[in-house]
């Protein structure tokens, strides 16, 4: 028996659909939904989350956010979330490699709690987008 | 009856007037398509968010509640009113302000206001409201770090019970011809019904209940007041845009009138002068 999961940022509604199951980057660690889950609130820390549904498994960069489980339907209420296939890869990296440039030559005005928040989200970026090239988004279910 | 002479002067005026009108048209139409997609592309998860901790504030309430969540008595009312800083939108501004000044009316205790957009503070002042904090428009793509601090004021202001409840004032966006003025509760949070709550049982929390809130409260407060100012660009927009296309049409109807004036008077001095020579004609033959 599926189940609903919406997947919700400020800027609109990224995925809203039944399925099979969810994992996802829960504050205390990564956790995975199945039907039946008893019902949990919970935040999110930057990373991936991935769903499957009957054509295969998708991932998402999230960062942020909170995450509420009742009766077999699922709230994802991401601060920002991209699918994969949105990340430009090269971009990521790129991303990465220019905040960690700019920790590195920390100045006494810049802003080290933003650097250290875009670095965060450059790494989720590029984690996920590794994952794609591993394991295609379109491949069988894992198992 | 005008001149010729005069109605020509007129209608130059008019024609760049409906110029004018017409570019702020225009200009009004293109922010409005894309302010009304992040007005209705935040909607899901505004209302998702204040879904969410309803359920959670119906919960949490047999614990210590959070500061935000407290119920006390109320003695001191604050509104937070979001209006444009810009006129020649229509009645938009002087709507939510009416709406505003009847629900402070209708209070029976103190009520203060804060407000974004100067049409706002201007109407505050000037009524000798208790205009506690203003702020400038954020213009066209507000962003949430610019909600911040008016967030974090309203915040402060229910914790330290400077307020004991909190509303925000905006007009919704209907649609392009249809903008409501709305006041709506912020604080205290109004729990999820208690037999809705009752039906499901209660939420594990990760990482614990106390943990989730503190996180959870002040996210909403951003929220839902940066989804009011994005309802109010959208707002703001289409009624400028409609009021824009009103006032083009009404000028284009002006020119058509006072050309057809221009033109008859034109034909009497003609007939006029006519009529003149046919006389002076008449009299030297006769």
């Amino acid at each position: 028996m599926p189940m609903r999961l919406e997947i919700l940022t400020a800027e609109g509604v990224l995925f809203d659909g039944d399925v099979d199951s969810v994992v996802a980057p829960g504050s205390e660690g990564e956790l995975g939904i199945l039907p039946h889950h008893a019902a949990l609130m919970t935040m999110l820390q930057p990373g991936e989350l991935r769903y499957r549904t009957a054509g295969g498994e998708s991932y998402l960069a999230v960062h942020g956010g909170f995450m509420e489980v009742s009766g077999d339907h699922v709230v994802v209420l991401a601060d920002a979330a991209e699918h994969v296939d949105a990340i430009d890869a090269a971009r990521a990296e790129e991303a990465v490699r220019r905040a960690q440039e700019r920790i590195a030559s920390r100045s006494a005005d810049m802003d080290i709690e933003r650097a250290l928040r875009s670095l965060r989200r450059a790494q989720v970026r590029v984690r996920v987008t590794r994952r794609r090239r591993e394991r295609p988004t379109t491949g069988l279910p894992e198992g | 009856m005008p001149s010729v002479r005069q109605l020509r002067g007129r209608i130059r005026g008019v024609r760049s007037t409906a110029r004018v009108t017409r570019a702020m048209q225009m200009v009004a139409a293109s922010k409005m398509r894309r302010a009304q997609d992040l007005a209705l592309g935040a909607r899901p998860y505004a209302e998702k968010l204040r879904e969410v901790l309803a359920h959670v504030a119906g919960e949490a309430t047999t614990d210590s509640p959070h500061p935000l969540l407290e119920v006390r008595p109320v003695r001191h009312t604050l509104v937070l009113e979001v209006t444009p800083d810009r006129g020649l939108c229509g009645g938009l501004p002087s709507n939510l302000n009416r709406a505003v000044a009847r629900f402070i009316v209708a209070r029976e205790t103190p009520t203060a206001v804060i407000t974004i957009g100067r049409k706002g503070r201007d109407f505050m002042a000037r009524t000798g409201v208790d205009l506690k904090a203003s702020f400038d428009a954020f213009g066209d793509r507000p962003t949430l770090a610019d909600v911040l601090p008016v967030s974090r004021m309203l915040e402060s202001a229910y914790v330290d019970g400077e307020a004991d409840e909190v509303h925000l004032a905006f007009t919704l966006f209907k649609n392009t011809m249809e903008q409501a003025p709305v006041v709506t509760r912020l604080l205290p949070v109004e729990p999820a019904a208690l037999e809705a709550a009752a039906g499901s049982p209660d939420h594990l929390y990760e990482p614990d209940a106390a943990g989730v809130l503190a996180a959870l409260l002040p996210r909403y407060l951003e929220m839902q007041v940066y989804h009011a100012l994005l309802e109010a660009n959208a707002s703001e927009q289409s009624a400028r845009m409609v009021a824009m296309r009103k006032a083009t049409e009404a000028a284009d109807d002006m020119i058509e009138t006072l050309t057809l004036e221009m033109n008859k008077a034109r034909q009497n001095a003609i007939t006029a002068e006519l009529l003149d020579i046919v006389g002076g004609v008449a009299a030297l033959e006769g």
